[in-house]
């Protein structure tokens, strides 16, 4: 497939900015203000536009942006499926759009969704208690090993440091510094899993935790799991599941079984919730029962009389968001939830490693690792991957993840979802093998298709201008 | 087609499914997971699959048990109206199923709308630097103290804050900074503004950050706020300032008084009352740069010479820099941002303004009609106030609310005695009704 992306061109720009379009200053002095001038601003200066121009403009950009919608969009470790319309109308039913100070006697309808929704992560995770104010998968993390910390001070454990695999997502490492835990890097063995020597010898009376994603991040089912909670448990440490990955074992595995204390989900990921160009997505975290009384508060519980209650755990960290957390988006999870069932999360997960592992099939590339599961790492070998990825652009697809992680050299790790099917993971295959296989000139210059040709990144960083009124310097 | 009992949005047929594990090599589905059978999960979710159509009707039901009352709240989540062109602009698909711009070549659109949010920020703040999102303005102030501990030159671990500010807001901001073993200390207020003699007083050496908002959470304009500034200066402390794009249209800008950091709500616009869903803004010096969290997006050239935009100085981030990044922040609130920078834009600098003295005059009026009920004082507080103002009872504040909701009002009890009204366009209309309301339950 070709692709040739939307582009508006106004000589040595693409569509103007809107400042571009309109500058507009409103002396606020002069206004007839209800306020003393020496408490507001002079002036005020923005774009003042009419909704035609508005509309035209936004429409324009939307038309110069990749989105799940457009085409394959196989981020590894970012799980893009689709985004079931439905949900949007559910989220945008006006009875829902309430104050988050309300009572619990008039926010009933809220508080049942939040309920319903903590119920089933719980289950499909294995955890008996379930926190849905993290507003994303690293606020998530941050949570629950603030969970964690506060179960060991409860203890009287002063626990100093936190165990990461090195092929850990980069937030392990940066939310273990902001709890203000030591990291302890722990190195893959040759198969590309946890060196459970490695990590009997890094375990010891100032492990707070080990975080830990599975299947982890080449796609590896951590086999050795039942002994890595041991290993953990019996030195007096919890052990987190990073959900990042949580698509590949739904209805087949749940971390609680695994010897997981600590969880987050990805709702924006496994349960299809859209991406929105960054975010918002939701991180919710379950613990087992031990835990729960650490948890953020409020929580929902129901009660005798079928109504629902909010509450605060006895032992609770307080809060790790201003109000709820990110609850357009918490909606959308649970229609999401409620639309698949048992079977259809099951299948979802099924039809993702399935995906998976045809797609690497059809691959000229190698892929060092395996089995995998939803996603897998393959090697550009001496090619760069980042130049591969880039001439992947002008076949009609979203490249993969590339160089990372470390542990595969040229990595591009790549992960297809359930929601593609056999043509379009050929066509994708396709896309891959045409651009891996292209001359040196073709993949450095590369895309030659998209609105942008290749972008300059160090000239962005060197000077950096990250305002239209820094553009006028 | 669809297999009757799996995803409806994995789209494999049977005779395809049997085609791609033959191309696999494996039998069956189960052959391709490699779990051992004492983790292997075998049980049931008991979860029922529904139709679309009867999960619209299952939540619909469901939101209907929320009371349909008309809300005069506030306190850090408010609503104002969202123009209709804001949801058809940002629902389109290009917009909301697409995710962070790993691959700026493809995703110039929302760079550039994410390029514009950053440079309305600037406009706003008067500060040079701002990112593209926080979650919202607790975890924003939270990050900003995170900050001031990075850039601050001497052992300071104080971070001061005032006596009034939602509880929530502070403990965000204690599980924050506890890690990096910084604490929060309050600030007296008086008479609903920063006691600037009592804070100049708590100021020592040993302050890393003085937090102040504008306006107050209980709706009062801040008359000294340059004072604030030039306490914090004295000793090297980071001013961070709270505050609201609307507040922002209208209020001395934060550049002016001295603020370092500016933080605080951005879904004021954009987004409706979402039970707190936020949008966090973060601005800073051109000094901090290096040291904000988040995404920035910058301005490049491609290599026909043609402007274009990526994230940039992303050394700053998770991915790259680990347990060094500047916040373990990776998925944002681009689409909230996206949203805020489209209403922004459909009202223009003159909608704005007119809508931020509103906010000031319509509080005022409200104030005084319910300062003329036997019962009542309002505000409390002898300051101009935004959008929202604390009123005295002579009736317990939490008997009052109770009565409210029968009569089809939300206001805050916000102490024993204390009830907070906040008013803004979406609720102007029933002004009457609660002025009557609070009559009946004096």
């Amino acid at each position: 497939m070709i692709y040739d992306q939307a582009r508006y061109t106004e000589g040595n720009k693409h569509e103007p900015l809107l400042s571009e379009k309109d500058d507009t200053t409103v002396a606020v002095d002069e206004t007839d203000s209800p306020l003393p001038d020496e408490l507001t601003r002079d002036e005020l200066t923005l774009p003042g536009l009419s909704e035609p121009e508005i509309a035209r403009h936004y429409t324009r950009l939307s038309q110069m942006n990749w989105s799940i919608d457009s085409g394959p969009y196989p981020l590894g470790s970012c799980t893009m499926k689709y985004n079931p319309k439905f949900t949007e109308d559910v989220a945008a039913d006006p009875n829902a759009a309430i104050h988050p100070d309300r009572s619990a006697s008039s926010a009933q309808g809220n508080l049942g969704v939040l309920y319903g929704l903590q119920e089933y992560l719980a289950t499909i995770g294995g955890m008996d208690a379930v926190t849905l104010q993290p507003p994303a998968g690293a606020a998530g993390e941050f949570t629950g090993i603030l969970v964690a910390k506060a179960y060991h001070d409860h203890h009287g454990n002063d626990r100093s440091e936190v165990i990461i695999p090195a092929s850990a997502h980069g937030t392990n490492f940066a939310t273990a510094a902001m709890a203000g835990y030591d990291v302890v890097e722990l190195p893959s063995d040759e198969g590309g899993r946890v060196d459970l020597e490695a990590l009997k010898a890094a375990v010891s009376e100032e492990t707070a935790a080990l975080m830990l994603t599975n299947p982890n991040t080449v796609g590896l089912f951590e086999r050795d799991i039942v002994e890595i909670a041991e290993t953990v448990h019996e030195a007096g440490g919890l052990l987190y599941y990073d959900g990042a990955n949580l698509n590949a074992l739904l209805g087949r595995g749940r971390p609680g079984d695994m010897g997981f204390d600590i969880m987050h989900y990805n709702v924006h990921k496994t349960f299809a919730t859209p991406h929105g160009g960054g975010g918002p997505g939701a991180g919710p975290v379950g613990v087992v029962d031990e835990l729960s009384e650490f948890l953020p508060s409020p929580r929902v519980r129901e009660t005798d009389d079928g109504d629902y209650e909010r509450f605060d755990p006895d032992h609770s960290i307080g809060k790790v968001h201003g109000f709820a957390g990110n609850w357009l988006v918490l909606i959308k999870a649970y229609a999401y939830i409620a639309r698949l069932g048992d079977e259809g999360l099951a299948d979802a997960s099924a039809k993702a490693v399935l995906n998976a592992n045809y797609l690497a099939e059809q691959l000229e590339m190698d892929v060092p690792y395996g089995p995998f599961h939803h996603e897998f790492a393959a090697t550009a070998g001496d090619r760069d991957a980042a130049d591969v990825a880039k001439r992947m652009l002008d076949f009609g697809v979203h490249p993969p993840t590339t160089k990372w992680p470390e542990m595969v050299p040229e990595a591009m790790l790549t992960e297809p979802t359930e929601i593609e099917n056999c043509r379009t993971l050929d066509q994708l295959a396709e896309a891959f093998n045409n651009a891996y296989s292209d001359t040196d000139e073709a993949i450095e210059t590369a895309p030659s298709r998209t609105t942008a040709s290749r972008i300059d990144q160090v000239s962005a960083a060197r000077n950096p201008r990250l305002s239209w009124q820094a553009l006028d310097e | 087609m669809t297999q009757p009992d799996g995803s409806p949005f994995a789209p494999h047929a049977a005779a395809e499914t049997a085609a791609m594990l033959e191309a696999v090599g494996v039998e069956s589905e189960a052959d391709l997971f490699d779990i051992p059978d004492d983790v292997a999960f075998d049980g049931e979710f008991g979860i029922e699959p529904r139709s679309e159509q009867e999960i619209r009707g299952e939540l619909r039901r469901l939101f209907a048990r929320n009371n349909d009352l008309t809300e005069f709240m506030g306190r850090g989540h408010y609503s104002h109206y969202v123009p209709s062109i804001v949801d058809h602009l940002s629902d389109r698909a290009e917009f909301l199923t697409s995710y962070t711009q790993y691959q700026p070549e493809i995703t110039q659109g929302f760079l550039q709308a994410l390029f514009e949010y950053q440079s309305m920020l600037v406009e706003l703040t008067g500060l040079p630097i701002a990112n593209c999102s926080m979650y919202d303005g607790a975890t924003a102030l939270a990050e900003a103290a995170l900050l001031a501990d990075r850039v601050r030159q001497t052992s300071g671990h104080r971070i001061l804050v005032p006596e009034y500010l939602r509880d929530g807001k502070r403990s965000v901001l204690e599980n924050y900074v506890d890690g990096a073993g910084l604490v929060v200390e309050s600030y007296p207020m008086d008479d609903g503004n920063v006691d600037r003699e009592a804070l100049a007083e708590l100021t020592d050496e040993e302050t890393a950050m003085i937090y102040a908002e504008n306006p107050t959470v209980r709706g009062t304009i801040e008359e000294g706020l340059s004072e604030v500034g030039e306490i914090a200066a004295d000793t090297e402390a980071l001013f961070c300032l709270g505050s609201d794009l609307v507040a922002l249209s209208l209020l001395e800008a934060p550049a002016s008084v001295g603020a370092d950091v500016v933080v605080g709500e951005a879904d004021v616009l954009g987004l409706p009352t979402s039970y707190g869903m936020g949008l966090g803004i973060f601005a800073t010096r051109e000094s901090f740069l290096r040291q904000v969290p988040g995404r920035l997006v910058g301005v490049s050239e491609d290599s026909d010479d043609r402007r274009a935009y990526t994230l940039t100085l992303q050394t700053r981030e998770q991915h790259i820099r680990k347990e060094r990044a500047t916040s373990n922040i990776c998925t944002n609130q681009a689409w909230v941002a996206l949203r805020a920078a489209m209403h922004i834009a459909s009202l223009g600098p003159d909608g704005l303004v007119d809508l931020a003295e509103d906010c000031v005059r319509d509080a005022a009026a409200l104030a005084d009609r319910v300062d003329d009920l036997a019962g009542y004082q309002a505000p409390v507080h002898d300051r101009h106030h935004f959008r929202e103002f604390v009123v005295r009872s002579d009736q317990p504040a939490e008997g009052i609310a109770t009565a409210l909701e029968a009569e089809g009002f939300a206001v805050h009890a916000v102490d024993d005695h204390l009830l907070q009204v906040c008013l803004t366009e979406t609720n102007a209309h029933a002004t009457d009704g609660l002025v009557a309301a609070l009559q009946e339950a004096a």
